[in-house]
């Protein structure tokens, strides 16, 4: 609750942005560029442990040109996007259906509370017992951990429903169907788009730690080979195709979030100021 | 009433905890696959497993690195994130950087850092604070940016001085933005500490379980699992007391303002 309503709090009060920001972003970015590229040649970090920016980017343009390298990509990006909606399906309708409850509600809280803090890592050994080192030991990872996060923002929004439009549906005899999508659905979108952000980045970190650490193909799978047989420059240009996966995913699941919820209070508030 | 109110709402705390367990215990009491155990010899081979030595020779470890990690990203990213918060072209300049190592997957950073500082303790502390470092810091720059702007006037109305100011306006206002981070932070912890360990370890619980699970120990395996889950519960309990009680003034202003 404290991370939506303190990030609700937070993007109410963004203020016009100076184009010069963007400048000075750029300048940062090119201030890390230069001195990973520096610090190495200067002799200040052996080349060993951190080549020079410009190794890392012809190690990165060398793997694209290898088709295992976009397959590798392609495995992760696939294991994200169906983990992602398997724990974005079941935890909204699982949600909805434990939210609209009350008495179910109460006494699942207890139990929420205690699998959701459980880290997914620990299931790392059973997955392997169970799939191997297939794909879907990390699918079982990614699953596991964000739908936590899915299921609690939408028991959230469930919760936030307005008492008098949830009386009116009642007295007006609403069947259910028509309840949850024109009463609950409404209200608890915003916490849905929440989940599904929160669910994104998790799901991406556990896709590739499973893959690091289980060997399940995809990026992951790369970073550790690179890393066992030394090849650092290859470790670090995967590391930041990684990284940019992130970026890219973070954008779009707030641009999503964004178009999903243009109709809503808060996104057009936004838009005014 | 309050007798009965409490014995409802214990019922509903407990009801369907004792059902999973008593679903679990009789599903597999009598299980003979290899992979699910019956309960009852998990439970049997917890005490064994975990009592007589590995205590204090993996678990304690494993959590003292961790609580040394996460305390120092929780400094680090605090301290780094009212500078950065305050001053508007610093935070221009660093935020796209700032973006780019938050989106790296944490668990990417072991092979990395095992370049640097070898696989000792001194790695996984390492680690640990490079990946929660983070959530806070990010977290803190936000809410440092969005303090309420009259309040930081009417500081500098009555001259409060640095220090105060500091403590009472900047980290005070951006404490609840800052215990989201922190509790971001505390998840991928976990996480790490497991990686780090499972990658090269000579002792924690995730090394253990990783040898549990290769040496085909499968009742043992659970108990790590198990053991796992635990460490996770009561750290965020730990975590949710601590929230509350520092907190506990924004709790009561929100509750306050629904009211009024």
């Amino acid at each position: 609750m404290t991370a939506a309503g303190a990030s609700g709090r937070g993007a109410g009060r963004r203020r016009h942005r100076p184009s010069s920001a963007w400048g000075l972003g750029l300048l940062g970015l090119a201030g890390l560029m230069a001195a990973v590229e520096l610090a190495p040649r200067a002799g200040l970090v052996q080349r060993r442990y951190l080549p020079p920016f410009s190794t890392m980017v012809s190690s990165l343009a060398d793997q694209a040109g290898t088709g295992a390298f976009w397959r590798a990509l392609l495995d992760t990006l696939r294991g994200w996007a169906t983990g992602l909606a398997i724990a974005l399906a079941a935890g909204v309708v699982l949600g909805i259906a434990i939210g609209g409850v009350p008495l179910l509600r109460a006494a699942l809280a207890s139990t929420i509370e205690f699998l959701r803090p459980i880290p997914s890592v620990a299931l790392i050994p059973l997955a392997v017992l169970l799939y191997g080192t297939g794909a879907r030991s990390t699918l079982l990872l990614v699953v596991y951990a964000s739908f936590w996060q899915v299921l609690v923002q939408v028991l959230y929004g469930v919760r936030d429903v307005d008492p008098v439009a949830r009386e009116t549906a009642r007295s007006y005899r609403f069947r259910t169907l028509t309840r949850v999508r024109t009463v609950i659905w409404p209200t608890a979108l915003p916490y849905v788009m929440t989940g599904f952000r929160l669910g994104a980045a998790v799901a991406l970190i556990l896709e590739i730690t499973g893959e690091l650490v289980i060997g399940s193909p995809g990026l992951g799978e790369r970073i550790a080979v690179a890393q066992t047989s030394g090849a650092v420059d290859a470790m670090y240009a995967l590391v930041i195709v990684v990284g940019l996966i992130g970026v890219a995913v973070n954008l779009l699941a707030r641009a999503t979030e964004r178009r999903v919820l243009r109709w809503h209070p808060s996104v057009r508030r936004e838009a005014v100021a | 009433m309050s007798a009965l109110g409490l014995l409802r709402r214990a019922a509903l705390l407990l009801a369907v905890p004792a059902l999973l367990v008593a679903a679990w215990w009789l599903l597999t009491a009598g299980s003979t696959d290899f992979f699910w155990p019956p309960l009852s010899q998990i439970l049997g081979a917890f005490d064994d497993t975990w009592f007589h030595g590995r205590f204090t020779r993996d678990v304690l470890p494993s959590v003292g690195r961790l609580l040394a990690g996460y305390l120092l990203a929780l400094v680090i990213g605090v301290g780094l994130g009212t500078a950065i918060g305050s001053v508007r072209t610093l935070r221009a300049l660093l935020e796209p950087v700032l973006e780019f190592f938050r989106a790296i997957p944490p668990p990417v950073l072991v092979p990395i850092l095992m370049l640097f500082a070898g696989i000792g303790t001194g790695m996984k502390i390492l680690v640990i604070v490079s990946g929660c470092v983070w959530p806070v810091l990010l977290n803190t720059v936000e809410g440092v940016r969005a303090l309420d702007e009259v309040l930081g006037d009417t500081a500098r109305c009555y001259r409060m001085r640095p220090h105060s100011r500091y403590v009472h306006l900047v980290l005070r206002g951006a404490s609840p933005q800052i215990a989201a981070g922190a509790r971001q932070a505390l998840s991928i912890g976990i996480i790490l500490m497991v990686i780090s360990e499972m990658f090269a370890a000579g002792d924690g619980v995730g090394f253990t379980i990783v040898q549990f699970q290769r040496g085909f120990a499968i009742p043992q395996m659970w108990t790590g699992i198990i053991l796992l889950g635990l460490i996770g519960v009561v750290l965020s309990l730990l975590f949710q007391l601590v929230e509350s009680w520092a907190l506990r003034w924004y709790t009561g202003l929100r509750g306050s303002e629904r009211e009024g």
